[in-house]
C-alpha cells in the first residue's frame, strides 16, 4: 500500500532485515513423501545448497508442509536468527501461502519466503536422477540469489464490491443466484436465451427419481424472477468485463424484445395470432415449431415474448403488424433498440453450461439421412407432456407408435475421433428413456447398446436395475451403423441396427423403428471467447478450467472469477446445484470478508526516470496508468495495478519496477539458475 | 496439370473402359496422365500376405519408377502419382508410409530395388486416388462448366468400395465412414443420387475365387440395396467393384432367384457422356450387364420434359419436422 517498495527504499520499518543486515538463509528441501525424494537426490541436494553463499542452515524433511515441518522452519528463524527462508518443494499455487504464513508467524515478513518447484518442475517431469538433481540445485540456488535480494512488503486490501454477477440461467446459474440473494447479497442474472431455465427446462422427468423436471425447476425459476435481489437479465449478454476481483465493470447488451416489458401481461394473444411458423432450431431442437413472436415454454420467465427479427414479417416486408393489432396494452414496440447496461461487480460466476454434440458428425448413424433417428434431446422433447407431440412417443410422421426402439449409448462421447471423455449424464438418461418408452408404449420393445453402463449416483444402480426388471434389452458394443439397407424380409422397411454384442461375441442386426442417439455433452461453440473475455483458461475440449480438479473445483485462477454446471466439464442436475451452491457460497464468504488482502505485487514508476514518453498509458490492460501532463510523468495507480509487469517491460527508460519483482531479484535469480553453466560445453550431436 | 499415372493390370484388360473414359474425360479437362514406364503388378489384395518383404519391393519398384521418370520430366515440382484402382491406390501408398516409418524396412526395401539399379525415397511422392484428384484438384466448378449433356433423370446409386478412404491414414480426402465427394460429383453431372447406405461395404473381393458363397452374398446385399432404392445403376470407383457386381450379377440371380439388372459404370464414363462424348468413347458396351436401356433415359433421345417444379410437400399438422442438413448436403 505504502510507497516504500519501490526498488531502493531498502530500509525496513518492520524489523526485518534491511541492506546492512547480513542476509540468513534457511534452505528446506522437501521429500514429498516420495513424490520428489524418488527423483531428486533431496539430502544431496540439501547439503550442497548448506554450503552455498548466504545459506546458514539447510535441511531435507519429509514433509516441509507437515506442522512439524513448518515448526522446523520456525524454530530456526527464531533460533538461528534466519531473515530469508527458502522451501525447495512443490509448485508455489499449492503452498506459498502456507511457508508465507510459516514465516509470518515466527515474525519474519512473508515476502523475505521464496519457493523452488522442485516437484511439478523436477521430479514429476523426468525419471533422469541425476539431471533431476542438478536441476533442483539450480532451482535452489535461483532462489537463494533472489531471496538475499527480497525486500519486505506490506499486503494491500482492496473492498469488495457486494453485487455479484451470474451468467446463464440454467439450473446451476440459477441456484447459485438463489443462494447469494437468499444470503442478502444483490446478484445480476444475465441469460443469452429469451428465458431462464436453461437445458432442463427442456427435459421431461429426471433420473433416478423421475420426479418432473418442470415441477423442480419452475418454483426456482419464479422465486429468481421475484426476488428482491436478484436483477434479471434475459435476452442479454456480455460485452465486456474490466477489473479485478472486488470491483469489475461489466457491461451488458440487453439485446431488443420489440416488446415493452413495462406493458406487457404475457397474455400470449400475439403469439397465437403470430401468422408466421417456423422451425424452433433453439427450445424444441428442430423437433417443433414456434412463431416469430415466441415464448420458449408456457412457463417462461420473463412471461414476456420475444420477436424474431429475422423471421417476421413486419421486418422482413414491413407488413402485418397482427402482433400489434391484437394486444390488448399496446405493449409491442417494434422501434426497440438495444440496450447497453453497465454494471459494478465484486465477483463472477460463469455457468454458461454445454451444448449437445451434433449427432450429424457421425453421418453411419443416420441422423439426418434417416428419418425416425432421433438425438436424445429430441426425445426429451418428444416425451415432455408440453413438448410438439404433447408426450406421445411416435416416429417422424406424428402417429405411429415405435414397436421397437434402438437407443444407442456413447454417441460422440468415450470416442476418440470425437471426444474422449464420458459426457456422465447419458446413460441415466438412456435408462430413463427406456422406462419412458415402457410407459408410454407398453407393448414396445427398447434395446440399449452401450459400452459400459456408467450409474455412478445416489440411487442410480438402483435405477438400473429397476429398468432392467421392467423388460429393456441391454446389448454391450459400439454401434457400427445404423441403416435401410435391409437384407432380406425381417428386415424390410425398418433400420436395422448393427452392432458387435461383445457379451456373446457376434455381429448382430436388430432391426427396430426407432433409433435414439445419446449424443454426449460438449463445450459450447464459443467457450473460448468467453473465456477470453472474462480471463479464465479452457483445456483441450473447451471446458474452462478450475484452480484444482478436486480441491477447488469452482474458483478459476482469475481472482473473482467463479465457475459452475456443465461449462466446467459434463454434468447431470444434482452436481451442477452443488457446484452453482459452492460457488454462492465461495463469493458469500468473500463478500463477508468486506475487504480482501492481495499481493502488493504493483508496480510504480519512478518520476526521475520518466521521460514522460507515455508507451505504459496505452499497454496497461487495468487502465492503471495516468499521465500527468504538468509534470510529463507517467504515474501507476496502485489501487488498479494488478501487477502484471507489462509496463515493466515495456519501459525503454527502465523507470518502472514491480515490486517482489525488481530487476536485479529477477536477474539474481537467473544468475543463480545458472550458477554451473558459466562455461557452457558445447554439444555437438551425432549427424542420424 | 500434370500427374503420374499408374494404371494398374485392371486398366488394361477387364476396366479398359475406365481406361478409356478417364483418357477421354482428362483431354477434356486439360489434365494430363503421364503413365509410369515399365510399371508391374502392385501386389493387390494378397501378396502382402504371402511375402511381406518381396511384397514392399514390389511395390516400391513402381515407387522408384515414378519418382525418377517424374524427376527427369518435371524439376522441382513436387512428384504427384494417380492410381485409379482402390487397391492399386491403397498398396502404393502403405509402402510408401511404412517405408517412412520404418528405416530399417527402406533400407532393405532399397537392397532388393537397387538389384535393377533403382532406389526409392520414402515420401518423395504424393500418392493420390483418381477420384481424388477429379474432385479436389480439378474440382466440381470446372467440372460443371463440361457438363453440356446433364445426366437428368438418372438414378444414381454412388458405390465407394472400402479401399478408398480406409484405413483413415494420409491421402484420405473423405470421411471413413460414409464420403460423399462422389456423390456431389454426380450430382454436378446432374444426376439424380440415391443415399447409398451401403456405399462403403464390401463387394466380396477376390472371395468370388475363394468362397463363392460368402461373395454372392456380399454382391447380392449391393444390388439389392441398390434395387430397393430404385437406382438406375451403380457407379464405382475401383475395378474390382465393378468387375464383382457386373460380372457375378447373373450368378447372383441364379444363387437366389432374383432378376437384378443393374448396370454398373465406372464414374469416368458417366463424366464423359455429361461431356458429350459418344457412348462408344467412353467404353460403354464393355460391360456385362448392357448399360444401355438405362442410358435411354438420358440418351440421344429428346431432352426429359421438365420436372414439375419442385413444391414444398404439404405440411402435415402432425408430421414432425426432419433435422436441417447443412446446404450442400441436400438433395
Amino acid at each position: 500500500m505504502s510507497p516504500e517498495h519501490a526498488d531502493r527504499t531498502r530500509g525496513s520499518p518492520h524489523g526485518a532485515p534491511g541492506a546492512e543486515q547480513e542476509p540468513r538463509v534457511g534452505v528446506y528441501v522437501c521429500h514429498c513423501g516420495h513424490n520428489i525424494a524418488n527423483t531428486v537426490a533431496v539430502d544431496e541436494v540439501a547439503e550442497w545448497a548448506g554450503g552455498q553463499a548466504h545459506v546458514t542452515v539447510a535441511r531435507d524433511y519429509k514433509f516441509m508442509c507437515s506442522s512439524l515441518g513448518q515448526e522446523l522452519i520456525e524454530q530456526d528463524i527464531k533460533e538461528r536468527g534466519l531473515n530469508r527462508v527458502v522451501v525447495a518443494a512443490c509448485s508455489p499455487h499449492m503452498h506459498e501461502k502456507t511457508f508465507r504464513n510459516t514465516c509470518q508467524r515466527a515474525g519474519l515478513n512473508p515476502f523475505l519466503f521464496e519457493m523452488a518447484n522442485i516437484r511439478e518442475l523436477g521430479s514429476w517431469a523426468t525419471d533422469d536422477r541425476e539431471a533431476a538433481t542438478q536441476k533442483a540445485k539450480a532451482q535452489v540456488k535461483g532462489a537463494v540469489e533472489r531471496a538475499v535480494l527480497q525486500r519486505p512488503l506490506d499486503p494491500l486490501y482492496v473492498d469488495i464490491n457486494p453485487n455479484t454477477l451470474v451468467v446463464g440461467g440454467g439450473i446451476a446459474g440459477l441456484t447459485a443466484a438463489l443462494e447469494l440473494a437468499n444470503a442478502g447479497y444483490h446478484v445480476y442474472l444475465v441469460e443469452r436465451d429469451s428465458s431462464i431455465g436453461g437445458h432442463m427446462a427442456k427435459l421431461d422427468k429426471t433420473f433416478p427419481t423421475l420426479d418432473c423436471a418442470a415441477c423442480i425447476l419452475t418454483p426456482k425459476m419464479v422465486d429468481v424472477e421475484n426476488h428482491p435481489n436478484i436483477t434479471l437479465m434475459t435476452w442479454s449478454e456480455v460485452l465486456s468485463v474490466h477489473g479485478y476481483v472486488g470491483n469489475f465493470s461489466v457491461r451488458v447488451r440487453k439485446r431488443a424484445r420489440f416488446i415493452n416489458e413495462e406493458l406487457c401481461t404475457g397474455c400470449g394473444t400475439c403469439v397465437e395470432k403470430c401468422p408466421v411458423r417456423i422451425i424452433d432450431q433453439n427450445f424444441e431442437v428442430g423437433l417443433g415449431y414456434r412463431k416469430a413472436v415466441y415464448r420458449n415454454f408456457p412457463q417462461a420467465i420473463p412471461k414476456y415474448p420475444v420477436i424474431d427479427p429475422d423471421n417476421c414479417t413486419f421486418f422482413q416486408r414491413g407488413k402485418c403488424r397482427a402482433c400489434e393489432i391484437v394486444c390488448p396494452t399496446d405493449a409491442i414496440d417494434f422501434k426497440q433498440k438495444d440496450e447497453i447496461v453497465d454494471l459494478e461487480v465484486g465477483n463472477i460466476i460463469l455457468a454458461t453450461g454445454y451444448e449437445q454434440f451434433d449427432a450429424r458428425t457421425i453421418p453411419q448413424y443416420g441422423y439426418g439421412r434417416l428419418a425416425n433417428v432421433f438425438t436424445s434431446m429430441e426425445f426429451e422433447r418428444m416425451v415432455n407432456a408440453a413438448g410438439p407431440t404433447a408426450g406421445r412417443v411416435v416416429l417422424r410422421d406424428g402417429v405411429t407408435a415405435p414397436k421397437r426402439v434402438g437407443i444407442i449409448h456413447c454417441v460422440g462421447s468415450r470416442d476418440k475421433k470425437y471426444h474422449e471423455y464420458c459426457s456422465r449424464a447419458c446413460c441415466m438418461a438412456a435408462l430413463k428413456f427406456a422406462h419412458l418408452v415402457h410407459e408410454r408404449v407398453p407393448e414396445a420393445e427398447v434395446f440399449n447398446f452401450y459400452i459400459d453402463i456408467r450409474a455412478a449416483g445416489k440411487h442410480y444402480e438402483e435405477f438400473y436395475h429397476r429398468v432392467l426388471s421392467e423388460g429393456a434389452h441391454l446389448i454391450r458394443g459400439r454401434v457400427a451403423e445404423v441403416t435401410d439397407a435391409a437384407r432380406g424380409p425381417g428386415e424390410e422397411g425398418q433400420l436395422i441396427i448393427q452392432v458387435e454384442d461383445t457379451l456373446i461375441g457376434k455381429q448382430r442386426r436388430i432391426p427396430v423403428d426407432m433409433v435414439i442417439l445419446m449424443a454426449g455433452m460438449e463445450a459450447r461453440k464459443d467457450a473460448r471467447q468467453v473465456a477470453n473475455l472474462f480471463g479464465l483458461g479452457c483445456d483441450f475440449e473447451g471446458w474452462f478450467t478450475e484452480r484444482h480438479a478436486k480441491l477447488d473445483p469452482v474458483v478459476t485462477m482469475t481472482e473473482g472469477i467463479l465457475i459452475a454446471g456443465a461449462c466446467q466439464g459434463p454434468k447431470a442436475i444434482p452436481e451442477s446445484v452443488a457446484q452453482g451452491s459452492a460457488a454462492a457460497a465461495r463469493v458469500a464468504g468473500m463478500i463477508g470478508q468486506r475487504t480482501m488482502k492481495m499481493e502488493p505485487v504493483r508496480a510504480s514508476i519512478d518520476a526521475d526516470s520518466c521521460s514522460g514518453c507515455r508507451i505504459c498509458n496505452n499497454l496497461c490492460p487495468y487502465h492503471a496508468i495516468v499521465y500527468h501532463e504538468d509534470r510529463r510523468v507517467s504515474e501507476v495507480l496502485t489501487a488498479l495495478c494488478q501487477g502484471c509487469g507489462a509496463c515493466v517491460a515495456a519501459c525503454p527508460s527502465a523507470a518502472i519496477s514491480g515490486a517482489h519483482f525488481t530487476r536485479d531479484q529477477v536477474m539474481a535469480q537467473i544468475e543463480g539458475i545458472l550458477w554451473d553453466a558459466r562455461q557452457p560445453e558445447v554439444l555437438w550431436l551425432e549427424p542420424a | 496439370m500434370r500427374y503420374g499415372y499408374y494404371p494398374g493390370c485392371s486398366l488394361e484388360r477387364n476396366a479398359s473402359a475406365y481406361h478409356t473414359s478417364l483418357m477421354a474425360v482428362a483431354e477434356r479437362l486439360g489434365v494430363e496422365f503421364a503413365e509410369v514406364d515399365d510399371w508391374n503388378c502392385c501386389g493387390a489384395t494378397e501378396f502382402i500376405a504371402v511375402n511381406r518383404l518381396r511384397a514392399y519391393a514390389l511395390a516400391s519398384r513402381n515407387l522408384a519408377l515414378a519418382a525418377d521418370q517424374a524427376r527427369s520430366t518435371n524439376g522441382a515440382d513436387p512428384a504427384q502419382l494417380v492410381a485409379p484402382c482402390s487397391a492399386c491406390f491403397l498398396n502404393l501408398s502403405k509402402v510408401d508410409r511404412y517405408l517412412e516409418d520404418s528405416p530399417a524396412l527402406a533400407a532393405d526395401v532399397n537392397a532388393a530395388l537397387a538389384a535393377g539399379g533403382l532406389h526409392y525415397e520414402a515420401g518423395s511422392l504424393r500418392i493420390r486416388h483418381l477420384l481424388d484428384v477429379i474432385v479436389n484438384d480439378v474440382g466440381y466448378e470446372q467440372i460443371a462448366a463440361r457438363v453440356n449433356s446433364p445426366l437428368r433423370g438418372m438414378r444414381i446409386a454412388p458405390y465407394y468400395g472400402c479401399l478408398i478412404v480406409r484405413p483413415g491414414f494420409r491421402e484420405r480426402f473423405d470421411d471413413p465412414e460414409y464420403p460423399t465427394s462422389l456423390d456431389k460429383l454426380m450430382r454436378v453431372l446432374g444426376a439424380q443420387v440415391v443415399d447409398f447406405p451401403l456405399k462403403t461395404h464390401c463387394c466380396g473381393g477376390h472371395m468370388t475365387q475363394i468362397s463363392r458363397d460368402v461373395a454372392l452374398e456380399l454382391i447380392r446385399r449391393l444390388l439389392k440395396n441398390a434395387a430397393d432404392y430404385q437406382a438406375d445403376m451403380i457407379v464405382t470407383l475401383c475395378p474390382m467393384c465393378q468387375l464383382n457386381l457386373d460380372a457375378f450379377q447373373e450368378s447372383v440371380n441364379e444363387q437366389f432367384g432374383t432378376n437384378y439388372r443393374i448396370p454398373i459404370l465406372f464414374f469416368t464414363q458417366l463424366m464423359g457422356l455429361a461431356f458429350g462424348l459418344s457412348p462408344a468413347a467412353v467404353g460403354i458396351g464393355k460391360e456385362f450387364i448392357d448399360a444401355r436401356p438405362a442410358l435411354a433415359k438420358i440418351g440421344a433421345a429428346a431432352e426429359p420434359a421438365a420436372p414439375a417444379p419442385k413444391r414444398k410437400p404439404r405440411r402435415s399438422d402432425q408430421g414432425l419436422p426432419l433435422p436441417q442438413m447443412p446446404e450442400e448436403e441436400q438433395p
